[in-house]
């Protein structure tokens, strides 16, 4: 779904947000509420410059706007691919924006991340699944790698990878998949602002990733896995 | 002197922590595999990649995580990842004076894609909440296949990190944007362009990390010990501090570099002199720029 079209569904035609090259901010109302809007949008890329635009925007709300609720839109085809970028330090980069969104959380702004479109790897790991939660569009498509470059990776057969896409949710691409894992909490169909409104006022503060994920049966290990570690001798 | 690169990760426990005093949980023994690299037809490990587990180090109570370069690269799946949440999750509740991570890692295991990513993702939650509780997590990166993909984002989430000159810190590897954007953009095979891109010697010029050592399990020692009380919380104030330095380090490199050497422009604009020396100075010497600048 296009940005604008879905900001108009949530907020009506005069949300005023603006997109600025591929970054995207707002500060709307939502049912008479303000709520600020950082996203990114075209496939965008993340590189240092769109990872401090990101926490830029975070941190003037943590500042100016105490407790304020942060809706992140997630569409990119992950971290910038460049040398350059590695030299500036990306990763600090991420983590930086990674970070500013977890002290947002922990000064008790609620933040919501939703994948509009496509969220992959690098570009998702400091946004989306830092948040409170993720959501995602039903047309939405999430993943770590394309299968013929999963193959390149592994060293083994596109046909084999294809084939066992199907069944795993492990490694099969897709937006349902990241639920039965537990990684998005849930999917946003038909009325927008309802799901919003209901993610604004039932999203769990604490990481439920992984007891969702076994719920589900998307990901069986990871929370047993955990308790484990916690009850060893 | 001891080779850190050339150590397991077991062989690191063993040399840098208090001998004897490595207490692991969920061992070998206890065989908590991955099901998906079975099902994938690769060869799994005992512990999937990672040592976990209490220790002392300079008799203060720790603990660690270790993970093995050796087995898919240190690649973060299903159970390697929630073995280093589980681990942060105890700290929180059993308060040691520290974690240790002695990271190397290629970031997400791509034979289980989705559940790694979802994995680092929490081992970065779980990370920032122990760091909150003031309970300071320190990194150690030394290993031959360095700390890279979501790894070099957790990393960065540390109270404290520890290189060697040997060891790497970054995003995506060379030969991937090597692949994705051809071998002028990054040429892979070109180690000296490699390192100081990714290497412990720049990454210590521009603060990255906060403390360079030599390849040397005893040099690693010192310097964890020295920083087990480093806690340091992120406050607004620390991440405003963050944010200005790596906004002007963005614009401190020109857009155009005219074919030269942009680590080198990156030096000299952060204020090193004879920053073409770089690579070729010893540990001490680069440690010492930092001092004189």
């Amino acid at each position: 779904m296009q940005w604008n079209s879905l900001v108009t569904q949530l907020f009506g035609p005069y949300h005023g947000m603006r997109a600025d090259g591929d970054f995207l901010r707002g500060e709307v109302m939502f049912e008479g509420e303000p709520l600020t809007v950082i996203g990114t949008t075209n496939h965008a890329s993340i590189g240092v410059r769109l990872a401090l635009a990101q926490a830029r925007a975070v941190l003037d709300t943590v500042a100016q706007h105490p407790g304020r609720p942060i809706l992140l839109l997630i569409d990119t085809q992950g971290q910038q691919l460049r040398r350059r970028d590695e030299l500036l330090g990306i990763n600090r980069a991420m983590a930086h924006l990674g970070a500013s969104i977890d002290l947002a959380r922990r000064r008790g702004h609620r933040v919501i991340g939703l994948v509009y479109d496509q969220a992959l790897s690098g570009g998702f790991i400091t946004s989306g699944l830092i948040a409170d939660a993720c959501y995602a569009l039903p047309d939405a498509e999430i993943r770590v790698m394309r299968i013929p470059a999963m193959a390149r990776v592994t060293k083994l057969s596109e046909e084999k990878l294809a084939a066992l896409s199907q069944s795993n949710p492990v490694f099969a691409p897709g937006v349902q998949n990241y639920v039965a894992m537990g990684g998005v909490r849930a999917l946003w169909r038909g009325d927008l602002q309802a799901c919003l409104r209901d993610a604004l006022t039932h999203t769990p503060t604490e990481d439920r990733r992984a007891q969702d994920g076994a719920e589900r049966g998307g990901r069986q290990l990871a929370a047993a896995v955990v308790q484990r570690v916690l009850d060893a001798a | 002197m001891i080779s850190y690169a050339e150590c397991s990760a077991r062989e690191r426990l063993a040399k840098l922590l208090d001998p004897g005093s490595f207490h692991e949980w969920l061992p070998p023994a206890e065989r908590v595999t991955s099901p998906h690299l079975a099902q994938l037809g690769v060869p799994f490990a005992f512990d999937d990649g990672v040592a976990i587990g209490r220790a002392t180090l300079d008799d203060r109570s720790v603990f660690v995580a270790a993970q093995e370069g050796g087995f898919m690269g240190g690649g973060v799946g299903e159970v390697h990842g929630a073995k280093l949440v589980g681990l942060m999750q105890r700290a929180l509740r059993d308060r040691p004076a520290a974690v240790l991570l002695l990271a190397e890692s290629g970031g997400v295991r791509l034979h289980e894609a989705n559940a790694g990513l979802i994995a680092v993702s929490e081992v970065m939650r779980a990370l920032l909440d122990v760091r909150a509780a003031g309970i300071p997590v320190i990194v150690l990166i030394g290993g031959a296949n360095g700390c890279f993909g979501g790894m070099g984002i957790v990393a960065r989430c540390a109270d404290h990190i520890v290189m060697s000159d040997v060891g790497r810190l970054a995003m995506s590897g060379p030969e991937v944007i090597e692949s994705s954007h051809g071998v002028d953009e990054f040429d892979s095979r070109d180690r000296a362009l490699v390192w100081r891109t990714t290497g412990g010697k720049h990454r210590w010029l521009t603060g990255d990390c906060d403390a360079l050592v030599e390849d040397d399990v005893a040099a690693f020692r010192a310097s964890a010990v020295a920083a087990i009380d480093a806690s340091r919380p992120l406050t607004l104030a620390a991440l405003e501090e963050e944010h200005a330095l790596l906004s002007a380090r963005l614009h401190a490199l020109p857009s155009d570099t005219a074919g030269r050497d942009e680590a080198t422009l990156l030096w000299s604009a952060l204020g090193f002199a004879d920053a073409q020396q770089v690579p070729d100075l010893s540990v001490e010497a680069v440690r010492a720029l930092r001092a004189i600048r």
